[in-house]
């Protein structure tokens, strides 16, 4: 047997079922659609509060309590009436809830192993349950195991309208209490203190969370739920702290996810809608973590190279200015800064590799810090605006030197490690900070070198006078 | 100081971004009784833990009796936070302290009858001995404490490191740890305590180190404990050194600087 | 009726040995790692028996272990890297790794010789009759033989470095600091939790193996007073929820691996009645 018969989802017959559902000539398909992009948004949403909360995985143990409630509606009314269905499932997920927080208050059994034992116990139970009713002869049995993996495909026009219902009314539920959840969220005490109706907002969380897990197991199952209110929030932290935003976002991927697994479902109706929705869910995770602006993997990356070039810049523009103070000076004037040095005498003085120094040698040039030289391999000099922040940083450096000395209690051999990598943090702002809480004002630093004042200032206070 | 029981030298550490200690170094002298004090927050408890290994350290490192720790481990007893540990444990009084026998044994290795008269004698130091087949969730606050220390007793240490062995204990415990301490010292043991309450320390300990996310001072208890110290520890934090620290770490600053 | 016998004692080993491991899943605070793994391994070891091209036992546990591993090791650096919660970092790693298992059974269903139903409640029914043959002679169901390997093991591994496991799980702090290497033997304790889970996967499906590692155990958890005796407990309550729940299924022609499991949490909650009835009849002593 071939191992590539799996694929069969490129033959020619499946395009066509795609493009079928897209020019939504399938009232059902578009029904489908509808039902599990609003399922994707309103279960991303109300997740976002659960993740926020700390709870993230009780959808995970609402979801597989909810299994029983299910079946043993199915048996008392035996109906698959959607409604019938729903609040089998609601009363049964309630009861896990119940339990989930029962067990550690008045026993040992900790928060964690209680959501455990919540999520197995009521899931043998459904499942004994659905295995009991296979054995039956009734109608309308054939669609119950359905709710373990999902299946969008099978389900049928009320069971989408209620699910429509439901979801958008949990949006709006969400959108009236938003600035009640959002401060419970992130400031509980507060809330408290401001005398907020905890029980209140507590149920009414816990009745949307309950209900969108519910309405959510017809198209990702018992087992899958917890994802769908899970990654969506998980990936939006990527792109913004901002509460609204994050929500958006998370409604944003939890939708297309929807969409996405609504297309599959309809193109291969033998494969199970739930699981086709994590991946899609985990894919857009894996994204956010490594291209999200700011807050993903590579642009930390790529932040961290910006900062390491212009470390290494900082260094020799440092380490320069170091070269001209060692150089035989006049006496009784100001620095002169305008001494010439050799790559050899920049890498005695700092440990650097050639290729680095010439590299940064040539972005200190076109910025404009060093003296323009072709090919330099000696003659480099700092140009006016070079020798300017050559000054400043080693103002910065020495002047963080006296302050951990001085105020940090630390010894003088000891503090040179540190102020080289403070001096390239320091704001002029916090300079002055610096200057102003030290002790004596000295114009040299533990090592006995000299502070040089800022060209920046001189030039200022000339202006002035 | 020759031949000192701990010697630290620029220990650096974080929590995620924050910087927790900064630069912090200093040696202890032998047969005494050391107190690491300072404010909430301060990195006390932290820098016992960095010294431990249970945490990792930026920078720096921590030399016991001239070596690592690594090589000096039946030297050193560690006693934890009494809190961070799980008293719903099924487990006896006896089985705790016996613990403390662990680490002389291979893991296959069962403790033997020598190892049971050497956690007896323990539990009979702390006065715990009658309480030896009592399960611990039985026990009071100030009992527990009482527990743990016969479990670092049991190990026949040298130094002992402790994080907050006062802490919500009743004043009969606290004056059994107190005659502990003495038994100890006369025995040329050295004891550390990360301690929280101002008022005692002086009485309780010999020496005492101010950490405030850095060190401030260390040395004798008379030596040490002037209002200018008290005044830098309990102060507040150096709000330029903690947030330029913390920049520095947010930056990563300090592993792009090193390459 | 061998094929009773065959069927009680593989979910005996099965029930036993899931109950063992879930001790320390419990007293470690990993009851949601457990149930990530078991639900994981689906994907290694439907992955190994794509990759192999057969149904090999050892490939089998490899997969399932790699993943389970893997499932720790991922879930982990979410949380450090990520900044993510715990529970999770535990749940976008899991809900990826058995979607993925569960879309691979469905397309080459053939080739794996699972299906869905069979991932979720196991096959013991069928266990009988899925046997093999070792020297020309027919020795009994692969499933019995599986998980007896497993039980070995474990076993073992637990009365062997018994002292470590229970340093660890009480005060990992203090385990550090004698020098004990708290990842080695989370690790192991992880590496048993995967070989268990496969083990019984064949048997009683994915869900109902977190029924049996945490419910007997947290039962166990009520009443032990010591980890030794903590064990037997849980695995005297792993087996009688088999020979009830067996029992139950048979009368009511249910599921087996539901039935089980379902006996088992009821049998917690009886414990929990009866400790709480206690409670209110005696008065708290003061010592």
């Amino acid at each position: 047997m071939n191992k590539l018969q799996g694929f069969e989802l490129l033959e020619p017959g499946y395009w066509q079922l795609f493009i079928e559902f897209w020019s939504f000539v399938d009232v059902n398909a578009t029904w489908v659609l509808v039902g599990t992009v609003l399922l994707g948004i309103s279960a991303s949403v109300i997740g976002s509060f659960a993740f926020l909360r700390k709870r993230s995985l009780m959808g995970d143990a609402l979801a597989h309590a909810a299994l029983p409630g299910v079946m043993i509606a199915f048996i008392l009314f035996q109906t698959n009436s959607p409604l019938v269905m729903f609040f089998g499932a609601i009363f049964s997920s309630f009861m896990g809830l119940f339990l989930m927080s029962w067990l550690p208050k008045n026993t040992k059994i900790k928060p964690d192993a209680a959501m455990a034992i919540t999520l197995s116990f009521f899931f043998a139970l459904g499942m004994m349950l659905l295995s009991y009713i296979q054995g039956l002869e009734i109608a309308g049995k054939s669609g119950l195991d359905k709710m373990l993996f999902g299946q969008a495909a099978a389900m049928l026009p009320s069971d989408l309208y209620l699910l429509s219902f439901v979801a958008v009314t949990i949006l709006i539920t969400v959108i009236i209490f938003f600035q009640k959840f959002r401060l419970i969220a992130f400031n509980l005490v507060y809330a408290q203190a401001l005398g907020f109706n905890m029980v209140l907002y507590e149920t009414i969380l816990a009745i949307l969370i309950v209900t969108s897990v519910v309405i959510g197991l017809q198209i990702v199952g018992v087992v899958l739920m917890a994802a769908v209110l899970l990654t969506p929030v998980a990936a939006a932290r990527f792109w913004s702290k901002n509460l609204s935003t994050m929500l958006f976002t998370a409604g944003v991927i939890g939708g297309v996810s929807g969409l996405i697994s609504a297309n599959i479902s309809y193109m291969a109706p033998a494969m199970p809608t739930g699981p086709w929705m994590v991946v899609v869910l985990s894919v857009l995770f894996i994204l956010s973590f490594l291209f999200a602006p700011e807050r993903g993997l590579f642009s930390n990356l790529n932040k961290q190279h910006k900062l390491r070039l212009k470390v290494r810049e900082e260094n020799i523009l440092r380490t320069l200015y170091v070269l001209n103070e060692r150089t035989l000076q006049p006496a009784n004037q100001e620095i002169q800064l305008n001494y010439s040095f050799s790559l050899e005498d920049i890498m005695k003085s700092r440990s650097v590799g050639l290729g680095e120094l010439q590299q940064t040698l040539k972005r200190l040039c076109v910025k404009g810090l060093i003296v323009n030289m072709p090919s330099q391999q000696i003659d480099i000099k700092l140009s006016e605006r070079g020798m300017d922040q050559a000054i400043d940083l080693t103002i910065r450096h020495r002047l963080w030197e006296n302050y951990l000395t001085q105020k940090v209690n630390i010894d003088a051999e000891d503090v040179h490690g540190q102020a080289e990598k403070v001096e390239h943090l320091l704001t002029e702002e916090q300079t002055q900070q610096i200057e102003q809480e030290l002790i004596n004002q000295s114009t040299k630093d533990p090592h006995g070198k000299l502070i040089p004042v800022s060209r920046k200032i001189k030039k200022e206070l000339s202006h002035d006078s | 100081m020759k031949n000192s029981p701990l010697v630290v030298k620029h220990i650096n550490m974080r929590y995620q971004h924050n910087p927790v200690l900064t630069d912090v170094s200093f040696s202890i002298p032998e047969a005494k009784t050391i107190a690491i004090v300072g404010p909430n927050g301060s990195g006390k408890s932290t820098l016992l833990k960095g010294i431990m290994g249970l945490e990792p350290l930026m920078s720096g490192a921590a030399v016991f009796f001239g070596d690592s720790l690594d090589k000096k481990r039946l030297a050193v007893a560690y006693v934890p936070q009494r809190e961070e540990s799980d008293w719903d444990f099924p487990i006896n009084v006896m089985d705790v302290v016996l613990m403390g026998r662990h680490g002389q044994l291979k893991f296959w290795q069962r403790p033997t009858s020598t190892d049971k008269k050497i956690a007896e004698q323990a539990l009979e130091q702390v006065s715990m001995l009658n309480f030896k087949a009592r399960q611990i969730n039985e026990l009071s606050g100030g009992q527990q404490q009482r527990v743990f220390l016969a479990r670092a007793l049991a190990q026949q240490a040298s130094l002992y490191l402790m994080d907050e062995p006062f802490a919500g204990v009743d004043v009969t415990t606290e004056k059994a740890i107190i005659n502990l301490f003495a038994e100890l010292k006369a025995k040329n043991k050295t004891i550390v305590c990360v301690h929280h309450d101002l008022n005692t320390v002086g009485e309780y300990f010999d020496w005492v180190i101010l950490i405030n996310a850095r060190l401030i001072a260390v040395g004798s208890a008379e030596e040490v404990l002037t209002v200018e110290n008290l005044n830098k520890t309990y102060g507040g934090r150096l709000s330029l050194l903690n947030d330029l620290t913390e920049r520095l770490y947010r930056t990563n600053l300090d592993k792009v600087h090193d390459e | 009726m061998i094929a009773d016998i065959w069927i009680l004692a593989t979910a005996s080993l099965v029930a036993i040995s899931c109950s063992m491991v879930g001790v320390f899943l419990i007293l470690r605070r990993m009851s949601l790692l457990g149930d990530a793994i078991s639900h994981s391994v689906l994907l290694g070891i439907v992955l190994a028996y794509l990759i192999t091209d057969s149904r090999s036992i050892i490939a089998m546990f490899i997969g399932a272990t790699i993943i389970g591993l893997v499932t720790a090791w991922l879930s982990n650096s979410l949380h450090k890297l990520g900044k993510l919660q715990t529970d999770a970092s535990i749940g976008i790693v899991f809900t990826w790794f058995f979607a993925m298992g569960v879309i691979l059974v469905t397309l080459y269903a053939g080739k794996v010789d699972i299906d869905q139903e069979c991932v979720l409640y196991g096959e013991i029914a069928f266990a009988p009759f899925d046997t093999i043959i070792f020297g020309g002679n027919d020795i009994g169901p692969r499933a019995f033989w599986v998980i007896l390997g497993v039980f070995l093991l474990n076993i073992t591994i637990f009365i062997l470095a018994f002292n470590r496991f229970k340093l660890v799980a009480f005060n990992s702090g203090m385990a550090i600091s004698l020098g004990v290497s708290v990842t080695f033997w989370h690790y192991l304790l992880m590496t048993m939790v995967s070989l268990t889970t496969v083990a019984s996967f064949d048997a009683v499906g994915a869900i109902l193996v977190v029924a049996l590692l945490i419910i007997p155990a947290s039962t166990a958890y009520l009443l032990a007073k010591s980890l030794k005796s903590m064990l037997i407990i849980a695995a005297i309550y792993a087996e009688l929820s088999v020979l009830i729940g067996y029992a139950l299924a048979v009368v009511l022609d249910s599921n087996i691996a539901a039935s089980i499991g379902v006996v088992s949490g009821v049998l917690l909650m009886i414990t929990v009645a009866v400790l709480q009835w206690q409670k209110k009849r005696t008065p708290v002593s003061v010592f």
